[in-house]
C-alpha cells in the first residue's frame, strides 16, 4: 500500500496514494496508519486526492483511525474527490471531519 | 430469464427501441480482489450511458452488496461464488446478485437508521453504512432464499435515457 507521511505547515500529512480506499485494503490501511500515527504531532491531515474510490469499509477505517488518536490530535481530511465526498455526505460523516474544501467543490459545498 | 428480457419485442414508435439492451453477466470469487474485477468490469460496461457521478453510485452499490457477500455471506471463506447480473432498461439498471453462502439475517432488508454522528468521538460508528447505502442509492431492493441461495434484486434509477 502506498502512504507517505511528511511533516508540513506544522501538520503531519499522510498522502494515500492508492485509487481506491476499499474492503480489500482497509485493515491493512488502519495497520500503516497506526505506525505512522505514532509520530507525534497534535494536527494530522489525510490526503485522499489521489482516491476516486470509497466504500464503507473504507470509511469505517478512517473513522477508526480517528477515534485511536489520542485526546487533542486531530485528524483533517484534505483533497476529496467526488465520489469519496460523496459517502461522507451520506452517512453525514462530513460532520465528524475536519474536511477542507476541494477545489472541484468550490462554493457549492452546502448545495446538497 | 434474463435472456427473454433481452428479446421483449417493441413497435417502432416504442421508445425502448432507442435503448439498447445492455446486459451486463459475471461470476466470480467470493474475495476482494475479484470483487475489485467485478465492480471495475460493470461500471466500464455501462460508462459510456452514465455519468461519471452515477458510475460512482453503481460501483458503490455493489461494492457494498458484494463485499457484505463476501464478509457476511461467506464469512470470508475462500471457494464462494457470486453471480453478479445488471440489465439496463428504461427505468435505469436493475441489478440481481446471487450467492451460496448462508441466509441474510432478517433486518438488513429493512430501511435502516443511519448511525449516529452526534456522539463522541469514542463512540463513533466504524459500521453499519453499507446497507444505509445501498438502501439510499437503490430501489425495489428485494431479497429470497432459494434453493440454498441468496437472491438479491434492486434497481438504480439511473442511466434512464428521458432524464438525459
Amino acid at each position: 500500500m502506498k502512504l507517505s507521511a511528511e511533516a508540513s505547515e506544522g501538520a503531519l500529512v499522510v498522502r494515500l496514494g492508492e485509487a481506491r480506499l476499499d474492503a480489500a485494503i482497509a485493515i491493512q490501511f488502519k495497520d500503516r496508519m497506526r505506525e505512522i500515527l505514532l509520530q507525534p504531532s497534535p494536527r494530522v491531515v489525510l490526503d485522499l486526492s489521489g482516491v476516486d474510490f470509497l466504500d464503507s469499509s473504507g470509511l469505517g477505517a478512517i473513522v477508526s483511525v480517528m477515534k485511536g488518536l489520542s485526546p487533542g490530535r486531530k485528524l483533517e481530511l484534505r483533497g476529496l474527490t467526488p465520489n469519496v465526498e460523496k459517502v461522507f455526505r451520506l452517512t453525514r460523516m462530513d460532520s465528524v471531519f475536519a474536511i477542507q474544501p476541494s477545489a472541484h467543490q468550490g462554493g457549492l459545498r452546502d448545495a446538497g | 430469464m434474463l435472456a427473454e428480457q433481452a428479446q421483449v419485442r417493441t413497435s417502432e414508435s416504442d421508445p425502448r427501441r432507442k435503448v439498447g439492451r445492455d446486459i451486463f453477466h459475471s461470476r466470480f470469487s467470493a474475495e476482494p480482489h475479484a470483487v475489485r474485477g467485478a465492480l471495475r468490469a460493470s461500471v466500464a460496461r455501462f460508462a459510456r450511458q452514465i455519468s461519471p457521478e452515477e458510475a460512482g453510485a453503481l460501483e458503490l452499490v455493489l461494492a457494498e452488496v458484494l463485499n457484505n457477500i463476501v464478509e457476511h455471506s461467506y464469512a470470508g471463506g475462500s471457494d464462494g461464488v457470486i453471480s453478479l447480473s445488471i440489465v439496463r432498461d428504461l427505468s435505469g439498471l436493475s441489478c440481481a446478485v446471487s450467492d451460496d453462502g448462508i441466509p441474510l439475517p432478517e433486518g438488513c432488508l429493512a430501511p435502516p437508521c443511519l448511525p449516529s454522528a452526534a456522539v463522541a468521538t469514542a463512540q463513533l460508528p466504524e459500521g453499519g453504512f453499507g446497507w444505509y447505502l445501498i438502501h439510499d442509492l437503490t430501489q425495489d431492493l428485494g431479497y429470497r432464499r432459494d434453493g440454498g441461495q441468496n437472491l438479491l434484486a434492486f434497481r438504480l434509477p439511473i442511466g434512464v435515457p428521458e432524464s438525459r
